[in-house]
C-alpha cells in the first residue's frame, strides 16, 4: 500500500535564491535553507548534527549547583559589587558564574488542588 | 496561567468509564462517566471529576544536587479486578501504585466512642451495642498503596503495563526496568543503553511498551528515530532486539535537524497487537510489527513546519513532545499539534481532519468545525496562516476511549471531551 501523505503538504515555494540555471526546477528543500539559516545565526553551532549536547542537556535535567564556599569567595572578591546574577535560563552554570541563593528555586510550598476537580 | 494546572498526561481506564489526568503539580484528577438515567437524558456520556489527589511531591536529592519535578509523566491504569479501581502514576524518579476506591457506608453504634469520635466515659458504657452499617454520601478515597523508588538514575519517560497483570515496565533515558507490582524493593533491569564512556552518547530512550497480549514481548524507541522490539524470553538482559525497526533515510536529504525531528516522542502498540505506531515532529508512521525496513503507513502531521524549523529549533519547541493513540477498532489515529489543533487519519479512507480544542470553537453540544492550515500565498477565508499559529498552544497529549468515539484532549491546562454525535 502506498504511503499516503495527509493534507498540508509543504509548498516548494522558499522564496531562495537558485544556486544556478540547472537548478531552476529544483530550488532548495526548506530544511536545508532552515539549516543555512540556523548556521548564519549561530556560526559555532555544533559540527555533530542534533545528536549528542542535546542528550547530555537532556539527561543533565534538574541539575542544581551552589557551592557556599565559592559563592562566600566570590562574594569577598567582589566586596561591595554585585555578583552577577544568573541569565534567564538559571539552570545552566556556566563559566565564572557562581549561583547565589537567590538563583537557586524556592523550595515549592504544598499545594492546592487541581482547578481541574473544580 | 499557573504553570502546576498544565496537563502534563491522559488516560482512560480499560473499560473507558474513569478518565485520569496528571498535571505538573503532581496532581492526578479522575473523571467518571455519567450513567444514563431517564431524569438527565442528556448527561449521556459526560464526565465528572470522581477523585483528586496529591501524587507526587517535588523533592530534592541532596546527595546528587538533583531537583525532581512533581510532574506527573505518566498514568497507566489496571485492569479491574475488584471494586476498587488501581493506577501506576509516574514522575521523574518514583512509580506510585494508588487504590481508589468508594465508600458508601459506615459503621454507627460504636461501644466506646459517641458519634462525633469523641471517647465515652467508660462509666457511661452500660449496656452492648452491636454497630450497624447505615448508607452515607458516596465517598472516593485514594490511598497510596505501593511506592517504587531508586530504580532511575535518569528521568523515567514510560510506564507500561503487562498483559500477565502482575509486572510492569518503566523505562529512563538509559534503562528500563521490570516490576512486579507486589514487589518494591527489586526491580530487574532488562535494557541498559548506557555507553561505558558517556562521551560515546548517541542516543537516549525515548518511550517503551509492552506488548498487548504477547507478555514477552515490548518495544523501545530511541531518539533517533528507531524502534528496538524485545523478547524477554531470549535473554535476561535484553540489550539485544529480536527485531530493529528504521526507516531508510536518503542521506542526500539530511541536514542540521534531521535526527532531532527524527526522534520518536510516543510509540503505541495498535489493540490487536499487530501493529504500533510511533510519532516523530512532523509525522505518525504505523508500522506493521513483521516489516522492519519501513512503515507502512505515513501520515503528516504538520508537514508546513519544515519550513519553520529553525525557529521552532531557537524556542525549543522542536523538542516538543507529541503523543498518539489509536481508536479502539485500530482504523482511526490521532495527535496533536500546535494553535490547539488536534488530527485524526482514518487509515482505511485516507481521510484527515484537522480540529481544534478551544473555548471559542467549542461550544457544549455543538459539532466543531474542521480547521484548515493555508500553506500557498492565498489565504482562504477560515484558513489560518503558518505564521498565525500560536506555538504556546500546544496538544501533546489526547487519548481515545477504548471501544467508543470519545476523545479526551489536553490543551495545556485544559481539558477537553468530544464524542461523536449519534443522530
Amino acid at each position: 500500500m502506498a504511503a499516503p501523505l495527509g493534507t498540508g503538504a509543504f509548498t516548494e515555494d522558499t522564496g531562495q535564491e537558485k544556486q544556478d540555471t540547472q537548478e531552476k526546477d529544483k530550488g532548495i528543500p526548506p530544511e536545508r535553507a532552515e539549516e543555512a539559516k540556523l548556521k548564519a545565526k549561530y556560526p559555532n553551532l555544533g559540527q555533530k548534527p542534533g545528536g549528542s549536547d542535546f542528550l547530555m542537556k537532556r539527561l543533565q535535567k534538574g541539575q542544581k549547583y551552589f557551592d557556599s564556599g565559592d559563592y562566600n569567595m566570590a562574594k569577598a572578591k567582589m566586596k561591595n559589587k554585585q555578583l552577577p546574577s544568573a541569565g534567564p535560563d538559571k539552570n545552566l552554570v556556566t563559566g565564572d558564574h557562581i549561583p547565589t541563593p537567590q538563583d537557586l528555586p524556592q523550595r515549592k510550598s504544598s499545594l492546592v488542588t487541581s482547578k481541574l476537580a473544580g | 496561567l499557573s504553570t502546576a494546572d498544565i496537563i502534563s498526561t491522559v488516560e482512560f481506564n480499560y473499560t473507558g468509564d474513569l478518565l485520569a489526568t496528571g498535571d505538573k503539580g503532581g496532581r492526578v484528577v479522575i473523571f467518571q462517566r455519567e450513567q444514563e438515567t431517564k431524569s438527565r437524558p442528556l448527561s449521556r456520556g459526560e464526565y465528572n471529576v470522581y477523585s483528586t489527589f496529591q501524587s507526587h511531591e517535588p523533592e530534592f536529592d541532596y546527595l546528587k544536587s538533583l531537583e525532581i519535578e512533581e510532574k506527573i509523566n505518566k498514568i497507566r491504569w489496571l485492569p479491574q479486578q475488584n471494586a476498587a479501581h488501581f493506577l501506576l502514576s509516574t514522575n521523574d524518579k518514583t512509580i506510585k501504585l494508588w487504590k481508589i476506591s468508594e465508600r458508601d457506608k459506615r459503621a454507627e453504634g460504636y461501644n466506646l466512642k459517641d458519634e462525633d469520635g469523641r471517647l465515652r466515659e467508660p462509666f457511661r458504657v452500660t449496656e452492648l451495642l452491636v454497630p450497624t452499617l447505615k448508607p452515607m454520601d458516596l465517598m472516593v478515597e485514594a490511598s497510596p498503596r505501593r511506592t517504587f523508588a531508586n530504580a532511575h538514575t535518569y528521568h523515567i519517560n514510560s510506564i507500561s503495563v503487562n498483559s500477565d497483570y502482575a509486572t510492569y515496565l518503566s523505562a529512563d533515558d538509559l534503562r528500563i526496568n521490570l516490576w512486579h507490582l507486589e514487589v518494591t524493593n527489586r526491580s530487574f533491569n532488562i535494557v541498559d543503553i548506557k555507553p561505558a564512556n558517556m562521551e560515546e552518547l548517541t542516543e537516549v530512550i525515548t518511550a517503551a511498551e509492552f506488548h498487548p497480549h504477547q507478555c514477552n514481548t515490548f518495544v523501545y524507541s530511541s531518539s533517533k528515530g528507531t524502534i528496538r522490539l524485545c523478547d524477554m524470553r531470549s535473554a535476561a538482559l535484553c540489550d539485544k532486539h529480536s527485531k530493529f525497526f528504521e526507516e531508510p533515510e536518503d542521506p542526500s536529504s539530511r541536514s542540521f535537524f534531521s535526527e532531532i525531528i527524527s526522534s520518536i516522542s510516543d510509540v503505541k502498540f495498535s489493540h490487536n497487537g499487530r501493529y504500533m505506531m510511533t510519532r516523530d515532529y512532523l509525522s505518525v508512521k504505523v508500522w506493521d510489527l513483521n516489516m522492519e525496513k519501513r512503515p507502512v503507513e505515513t501520515y503528516q502531521v504538520h508537514e508546513y513546519l519544515r519550513s519553520k524549523l529553525c525557529s521552532l529549533y531557537e524556542n525549543d519547541c522542536i523538542f516538543d513532545k507529541f503523543e498518539c493513540c489509536w481508536n479502539g477498532p485500530d482504523s482511526t489515529i490521532m495527535t496533536g499539534s500546535y494553535n490547539n489543533f488536534f488530527r485524526t487519519f482514518e487509515r482505511n479512507t485516507h481521510r484527515d481532519t484537522t480540529l481544534e480544542a478551544s473555548r471559542e470553537s467549542s461550544k457544549p453540544r455543538a459539532i466543531l468545525k474542521p480547521r484548515k492550515v493555508c500553506t500557498t500565498g492565498k489565504r482562504k477565508k477560515d484558513e489560518i496562516t503558518v505564521d498565525s499559529l500560536d506555538f504556546n498552544k500546544k496538544i501533546l497529549h489526547t487519548a481515545w476511549h477504548p471501544s467508543e468515539n470519545i476523545i479526551a484532549v489536553a490543551a495545556t491546562n485544559n481539558l477537553y471531551l468530544f464524542q461523536e454525535k449519534i443522530n
